[in-house]
């Protein structure tokens, strides 16, 4: 009994400090560096790039940072000026498309979720808003071009709301009916048990514990939004001057940043830079708070 | 099903089970239910999982209502009232047959929150009446001594224990006539388990109780009838001491001696 399992033992399986077992764990070694090397060398290859990018935007734009930036409108070629008029235009029609968007988004959501989980409506409905997302955002520019611009004769801020709307509805919808979905049943049962209400249900338990990713969200949909050019260049088009009709065209500052870096004049490739930066910090912040509402600490 | 002459003089029936078959689909889950369940008595369901007992529960509330495709058919009636009827307003119903969950639910607020918005849907009381309702309940649920300095903060912060003691504060606090507990313990320690055992024989001066539970000590020691469930038949129904010394059944006598399930 004991012979017949040591020869079992040394045909087969002969410790881990045997010839072999040693020559496949150096391989697995190996194999394991190289692939280690490959994937840090593709990690530092992209980083690269990202700080590349955002050591010339800080560069250029800092330099060009000044009080005049918030306080002067966008400049004539060869003079001073700032980005005042296009500061106020991209926040003034971000918010404005936000604020329509996103009851739309939360409403739709809500029903995916809440009502009509699992039926037709809800698949179709989530199919084409994934399309929606993905959407290049310069075929919504045209669109409402051909829907509002054209019909009304002119460009205006208002046009430039409706097309941001359109981008940040999909992503509401999405965020929304996910955070709901993660909802737990059994919370929903207990509302239910008490005799609450389907409605009451969804508006003071399933929103609450929603709350954070709901807001996440829209905050993300902000992001999304705030740096688009193509969808504005169609509808609101530009503004050199101070403009608070929504009728008119009206300023912003991924369009103002569009034209003045395309531009021959340095004054303007200045203020271009010095918009961009804006703008990315923006979105940054934007993105940092998001994530804080995300955080476990936030759920509580 | 099996019954003895059970001495039921003085008892009565608050809820009564005729005939109820229940369908997932079209898949069967109970198989034509005959029960009383006795005012103001402790009732407790055990049987081997999946042998029907939580979905008899989930009847006796509607709560299966939530999910389509899912029909019972029979009777239950509860204050001479058939529970399964089309008509019934079911909000109400739940405001009267209250449900305690296998794991703690407490909602995303403050402890005083989770208590008081059950009443205020049924209710209009003033600031104090109300202070004093959350207090009568969360006195009633055992757990006042322990929150009532943090009343206004998150429900989510409680014990798993305390969080489900929350849960039969928020339940008893609008005042429902039955109570229904589906495994109440499950996901608590020992000492927990203890105080809601506890809790429960006190509830029984006011409230009609019927509680799932896989633990037969429990079911031994918190209640007065006991119905054994089998693959979504009741095998036998009788009160709790005759069933625990003396079934009158085979497969009961298995269940409890543990030679199956």
């Amino acid at each position: 009994m004991a012979s017949s399992l040591g020869t079992t033992a040394s045909a087969g399986y002969s410790g881990a400090s045997s010839p072999v077992a040693q020559a496949l764990y150096r391989r697995r070694r190996r194999s394991n560096k190289v692939l280690l090397t490959l994937s840090v060398g593709a990690t530092i290859f992209g980083l690269a790039w990202l700080v590349l990018i955002l050591g010339a935007l800080l560069y250029e734009g800092f330099s060009g940072l000044s009080l005049a930036v918030f306080t002067e409108m966008t400049p004539p070629p060869g003079s001073a000026g700032g980005l005042l008029n296009a500061i106020w235009g991209s926040l003034l029609m971000t918010f404005g498309g936000v604020i329509i968007g996103t009851p739309i988004g939360i409403l739709a959501g809500t029903y995916m979720s809440e009502y009509g989980r699992g039926n037709k409506i809800t698949t179709v409905v989530r199919f084409i808003n994934d399309i929606l997302l993905a959407a290049p955002s310069i075929v919504i520019g045209l669109f409402v071009y051909e829907v509002v611009v054209v019909r009304m004769g002119h460009f205006s801020a208002f046009a430039g709301m409706a097309a941001l709307a359109i981008l940040v509805i999909p992503v509401v919808v999405r965020t929304t009916e996910d955070m709901l979905n993660l909802v737990p049943n059994q919370l929903r049962e207990a509302a239910a048990s008490l005799g609450l209400p389907r409605s009451i249900m969804i508006r003071h338990v399933a929103y609450k514990a929603a709350m954070s990713g709901i807001v996440t969200g829209v905050l993300l949909a902000i992001a999304r939004v705030s740096g688009e050019t193509a969808p504005l260049l169609f509808t609101a088009l530009n503004n050199q001057f101070w403009s608070t009709n929504l009728n008119a065209p009206m300023s912003s500052l991924p369009v103002t940043i569009f034209q003045f870096a395309l531009s021959p004049y340095p004054d303007w490739q200045k203020l271009a830079w010095t918009g961009a930066l804006l703008i990315t910090f923006t979105v940054l912040a934007l993105n940092i708070v998001a994530r804080a509402f995300l955080s476990p600490k936030a759920q509580k | 099903m099996t019954q003895t002459a059970m001495n039921t003089t003085g008892l009565a029936e608050k809820i009564s089970i005729r005939n109820l078959k229940f369908f997932y689909g079209d898949s069967q889950a109970l198989k034509t239910i005959n029960l009383p369940l006795y005012e103001k008595k402790v009732t407790a369901f055990i049987g081997p999982s999946g042998c029907g007992k939580s979905t008899l529960l989930r009847v006796l509330n509607r709560m299966y209502d939530l999910y389509p495709r899912q029909h019972a058919e029979g009777e239950v009636i509860f204050d001479g009232q058939n529970v399964l009827d089309p008509n019934q307003d079911r909000n109400m119903l739940r405001a009267r047959i209250g449900m305690v969950f296998q794991k703690p639910t407490p909602f995303p607020m403050s402890i005083y929150e989770n208590i008081a918005f059950g009443i205020r849907l049924y209710e209009n009381l003033s600031r104090s009446e109300m202070d004093g309702r959350v207090e009568a309940a969360l006195t009633r649920g055992a757990l006042w001594n322990e929150v009532k300095d943090k009343l206004h903060s998150s429900g989510l912060s409680l014990s798993g224990g305390q969080q489900q003691r929350l849960c039969i504060a928020r339940t008893i606090a609008v005042k429902p006539e039955v109570v229904l507990f589906d495994e109440p313990c499950s996901a608590l320690d020992p000492i927990s388990t203890a105080k809601i055992e506890e809790l429960i024989d006190e509830l029984t001066t006011d409230y009609t109780i019927a509680i799932v539970t896989h633990n037969m000590q429990q079911a031994a020691r918190v209640s007065d009838y006991t119905a054994f469930m089998y693959l979504g038949e009741l095998i036998e129904f009788d009160e709790t001491t005759k069933i625990f010394t003396s079934p009158s059944d085979k497969r009961t006598q298995d269940y409890i001696t543990g030679r199956f399930g």
